[in-house]
Parts: structure tokens; sequence; C-alpha cells
């Protein structure tokens, strides 16, 4: 009788510590994370930067470009993009549409190093330049794919990469319809255009809206009154790359010619 | 760095038209193609071991465990290709923890699991767990040993036991039909999922990779089959040979309508990709699309079966068809998924261009590694076949 009171006791004791160890299991990790939030938060707040307060959007006034490539040079500099020019958070494009309707497009080295003349025996209809860059999406494919999470759409807007959790499954990369995405070849991470995240927590505008000569890229608060965007949607007839695709970019074109996709 | 850097500039000098800049790295390779040819191959021959069990095909008794042992083989290999293809392999393992709920790549590894641990190892064990317990009492040493825990050291082989592993084989095959629907359905709609790639995006594409499977899930058995049972001294069983034929022969007409079906869509409904993707289909994928895919490993396999069913040739002529029809229909689907996958990555997202794609030799995604992970299935089946003899002889009545 006694023997068995015994058992029950030290049965007791163990199935508590059992219950303690799971408990401790399960909540330890999670104020490790909660002191990682802490620290992001702490940061942002140090910037004296609240997400909450901003919702990012860019836009790009085609007929202002001229094609310098200055954009696509201070983002790799900005960023520390590999030079090589198989990886681009942003590049610009030259079109040449000929009378008989063909279209030629390029974009050498990103338009880094400018562009050749073209000798062409055709007449030339109209040419112009398209700046491109990440859509920052509000409904963005990538996101959707990521099978580990590792990219997210910020707070404020902003389609984000965490390098140290992606798994380089490359399926970010095949859900972009823009190719805005590159793998990095020494992180090997998904990699892509942050608008200058380090920058703009700071109040300053990415590199590229930064170093263009002519303006032609506009940066700042969507749907806010005050914000150059608003402006910019006011002032110009606006259209977004691929809109059947309803990934709702975020970076709007002024001046878009039908032939650029 | 330097190997991406020199691997990618000659690229720059084939892409025809336009491509954007970040393209020129053609992103799922080789080890890519192989992963759906693999888990193809586990679904089909699964769907086969199915009929046996769920249907009743008795002629196809012989093919029975043979079947389950391939899946069996090629399942435990399938993820090792896209294991080595990720830029972190070391991460992998977040697939598990941290699912990304709106992934479908992020189901991979449950699917994997369920199908490898709730439906294969499980039905397996039901269905030799009498055998492993006869053949490890018959048994000396080691191989006694290996035999005993591989029954999870279980004893009972009394009738109701028995009476109770078949009951479990069946209602085990009867969820693992849908199991590798999904398990297979699923890697299609990875793909057809993708709305940024018109040549990927497509209702169809998780039953077409999913009736491909199954073709190519058979098309192996009877390969295997028809090499392994004359090498073993014994008659191959025509009764099996002829009903493994005849429903290769009905699953592919079934897969050539659903691809049929996709293409006449496409031309007809003619959207704004039609240009380059006839482009791609009509110059750099005709090779591997009309000629291996559609005329060598779907029409000319068709053709031949149906001669037999029509002219009712002797058996050592039907053997032979069958065997060098079902190796035409293997090529047929490695090249459907090199399609697919490379094929779908060779035209730009700016439909202006088309790009190539450049194989190396060495390395991880070299065609090296991606023949010995084609190789490694048949390997751990010889031994598989070694260790749970799937003939029919062997079996404890």
């Amino acid at each position: 009788m006694i023997d068995s009171e015994k058992n029950d006791e030290t049965r007791r004791n163990f199935l508590r510590k059992l219950c303690y160890s799971a408990v401790l299991a399960f909540v330890s990790p999670s104020l490790v994370m909660r002191g990682k939030n802490k620290k992001i938060v702490e940061w942002i707040i140090g910037e004296n930067y609240n997400p909450y307060d901003h919702y990012w959007s860019m836009g790009i006034d085609i007929n202002k470009c001229i094609g310098c490539g200055r954009c696509a040079e201070s983002c790799k500099i900005e960023n520390n993009v590999p030079k090589e020019p198989f990886f681009f958070r942003t590049w610009v494009e030259r079109y040449h549409i000929y009378k008989d309707g063909e279209v030629a497009i390029d974009s050498p080295n990103g338009a880094i190093n400018g562009f050749s003349k073209v000798v062409s025996e055709k007449s030339l209809e109209k040419s112009f330049f398209v700046p491109k860059i990440c859509n920052q999406c509000d409904h963005p494919p990538c996101v959707q794919v990521c099978p580990v999470g590792a990219t997210f759409k910020s707070i404020d807007g902003v389609v984000l990469v965490d390098a140290n959790y992606c798994i380089g499954c490359r399926y970010c990369i095949q859900a972009c319809p823009y190719g805005a995405r590159y793998i990095h070849p020494v992180t090997r991470s998904a990699d892509k255009c942050t608008f200058c995240y380090h920058r703009i927590v700071k109040g300053k505008l990415p590199a590229c809206v930064e170093n263009c000569p002519t303006q032609a890229r506009v940066f700042g608060e969507f749907k806010k009154k005050a914000s150059p965007i608003e402006r910019f949607r006011r002032m110009n007839k606006i259209n977004v790359l691929k809109p059947a695709l309803n990934t709702e970019p975020k970076v709007f074109y002024a001046n878009l010619d039908m032939e650029v996709k | 760095m330097e190997e991406i850097v020199q691997h990618l500039t000659p690229i720059l000098n084939e892409v025809t038209g336009y491509i954007f800049p970040n393209e020129i790295e053609l992103h799922w390779g080789l080890l890519v193609v192989i992963y759906p040819y693999l888990t193809g191959l586990v679904a089909g021959a699964f769907i086969l071991a199915s009929l046996v069990k769920v249907f009743n095909v008795k002629e196809l008794q012989p093919t029975y465990r043979m079947s389950l042992l391939t899946a069996l083989a090629f399942l435990i290999i399938a993820p090792l290709p896209l294991l080595a293809h990720l830029g972190h392999p070391e991460k992998s393992f977040e697939i598990f923890l941290t699912p990304n709920q709106s992934s479908a790549m992020a189901m991979f590894g449950f699917v994997y699991v369920w199908y490898l641990m709730a439906v294969l190892l499980l039905e397996i064990w039901f269905d030799y767990r009498k055998d492993l317990i006869l053949w490890a009492k018959s048994e000396k040493g080691l191989k006694k040993w290996i035999l005993k825990s591989l029954s999870l050291f279980s004893t009972d082989i009394s009738e109701k036991a028995v009476l109770f592993d078949k009951k479990a084989v069946k209602i085990i095959t009867i969820i693992g039909i849908p199991s590798a629907f999904i398990l297979h359905g699923y890697v299609g709609f990875i793909f057809g999922s993708i709305k940024a790639n018109p040549f990927w995006s497509s209702v169809l594409m998780p039953i077409v990779f999913l009736f491909s499977a199954i073709v190519s899930g058979i098309a192996l058995v009877l390969i295997l089959y028809s090499f392994i049972t004359p090498l073993r001294g014994k008659e191959i069983d025509m009764a099996c040979l002829d009903k493994l034929a005849n429903y290769l022969f009905y699953v592919m007409i079934v897969d050539f309508s659903l691809e049929a079906l996709d293409f006449i869509h496409r031309v007809y409904e003619s959207e704004e990709s039609i240009k380059i993707l006839s482009d791609l289909v009509s110059g750099k994928l005709f090779v591997s699309l009309v000629v291996i895919q559609i005329l060598i490993g779907m029409i000319i396999p068709l053709i031949a079966i149906a001669l037999i069913k029509i002219l009712k040739w002797p058996a050592d002529l039907r053997k032979q068809i069958y065997f060098l029809s079902a190796i035409l229909v293997q090529v047929g689907i490695f090249s459907t998924r090199w399609n697919v996958v490379i094929g779908g990555q060779l035209f730009s997202k700016s439909f202006m261009g088309l790009t190539v794609y450049k194989m190396s030799f060495f390395g991880l995604e070299g065609l090296l590694v991606s023949m010995i992970l084609l190789i490694a299935p048949l390997f751990l089946l010889y031994i598989l076949f070694k260790l749970l003899p799937p003939w029919e002889e062997a079996r404890n009545l």
C-alpha cells in the first residue's frame, strides 16, 4: 500500500518534470526569437524610422530617361552587386521600333557602359529607353512561392530577402515575371532590389533615384497626398508592367509603350 | 564566383533576340529534370502495384512486389537531385521546420515523408512480414538478424495475423493511390502554377505529369521484368507481359490525348506568348520535343503495341517488341521532363528572345552527378531484390 503510494508520488514528479521540460523546450526558442525581433525593432527605432508610417513606391518617366546607365552602376556600387553582366538589381533597356513593326531591344551590361550606335538599313519609327527594376509587387508571386518564407513583403511594402534564411532553391526567380531576381554568386542566396532599404530608413533616396541626372525616377510614399509619387501619378498617364498577371506592381511607368514587357 | 562567370560568359553570344540580363543564368538544370523523372517512376510503379491489390488484376501478380520495391528504390534517391541543386543544402531542413503555407514547394517535405512512411514502407512491411519471419528462421548469422530487424522483430504468423496483414495492404493501397496522385500531380503543380511562365502555367500540367508518370512506371517495370526473368533462368509469364503492355498502351493513349489537348488549346487560344513558344518548339526544342518525345517516345511505341494487338504475333517477337517499345517510352518520358524543365526556361519572360542551356560534365550540377543519380536507384533496387526477393517462388504460401 505504502509502496504503491510512493510509486504514485514518483510518477507524479516524473510527469510534472516532463511537462516542465516540454514547456521549456517550446518556450525558450520563442524567447530567443523575440529577442531577435526586439533587436530589429531597436535598430529601426534607433534610426527613428517607423515602418508603419510608410508605404514605398517608385515612378519612372520613360520620356525622361536618356539611357546613361548611372542608375544601374550606382546600384551595383551601393549594394555590392557583382560587377559581371549577369547580376542586376536594376538595368536600362533600349527599344528600337522600326517602321515595318520589328522591335529590337538591347541592354548591354545593363547600360552601365552606355549603348553603341545601331546601324540598320531600316527606317526607324521611334526609340526610347526603359529602366527596369523589381516592381515591389503588392501581390508578389516570389513571396508566395518561397518554400521557407525567406523572402517577404515588409510592413512598408518593400519585398526583401533574408539571405541567411534562403535555401537557394530558385523558385522565386522562376516565379518573378520581370526577371528582377538573381542568385548572388557569393552568398548563393536569392538577391534583388530592396529600394535601398538601408538608405530609405535613414530618410535618404535609393541610389538609382539619387543618381539619375534627368530625374526620370521618382521615389516616395504610395497613397500619401504630399508624396512625389502621388503627384507623378496625378500628372501622368500611368501604366505598370504585365498588369494582366495581377501582381499589382508599385513601380509606375509614365509614357510606357505597348512593346515593353 | 569565377566558375559561374566563366560558365555564363560564352552564353552571352548565343542568345538570340533579347532576354533579361538576369536570365542568362539558367536556374533549373539537369538535376531538376531528374527529380520529376524519378518521382514519376515512383508514382507509376506504385499505381501498377495497386492494380493487383485494389483492382484485382491477377495477371500482374508476378510484378506486384517488383513494382513496390522499384517505387521504394526510386523514391529514396528522388530527393537527392533536389538537395544537390540547392544553393544551401545545409538549410534544406527549414522546409520542414518553417514551411511557408502559401508555397507549393513547401509541401514537398510532407508529401514525400507521407508517401515514404505512411504508404510505401508500410505496405512493403505488411506484405513481406510473414515471409520475413519465415526467411529469418531459415537463415543464419548476420542475414538472420537483418531479416529479423526488418520484420521489426514481429513473430506472429497465425492465420489471423496474416489475414490482418492482407487487409492492411489493401487499405494502404487504397490510401496509396490518391497519395501517388498527389506525389506526382503535385510536382506538376509546382510548374503549372507559375503564372510568370506561359510554357508551364497550365491547369493540365499536374494531370499530364501524372499520366506520363504512370506511363513511365509501367514501362520501367516491364523493362525490369522482361530483363530480370530470363537472367534468373525463368520463363516470362506472357499473360503478365501482355497485360503490362495493354495498360501501357491505354495510359499512353490518355497521356497523348492530354498533351495533344494542351497543344491544340494553346495554338487555338493563341495568347501573347504564342510567337515565342512556337519559335521555341520549332527551333531549339524541335529534336527533343517533336522527334524524341512525340515521335520516338510516343507514336512509334504506340504503333508497335497496336500492331501486336492486331496481328497476334508469336510470343518471342512480342517480348522483344514490348521491351524495345518500353525503352523508347522511357527515353520519351525523360525527354518530356527535359522539355518541360529546360524548355520552359529557354525563352525570355520578355517574350523577345531565346537562350541556351550549357551543361557541364563535372560539378554538382554536371552530367556526371546526374548519371550517378540515375543509376543509383538501380543499384539500390539490386540490393533490395537480394534482401527481399520479389519473385513469386520465394513467397511462403
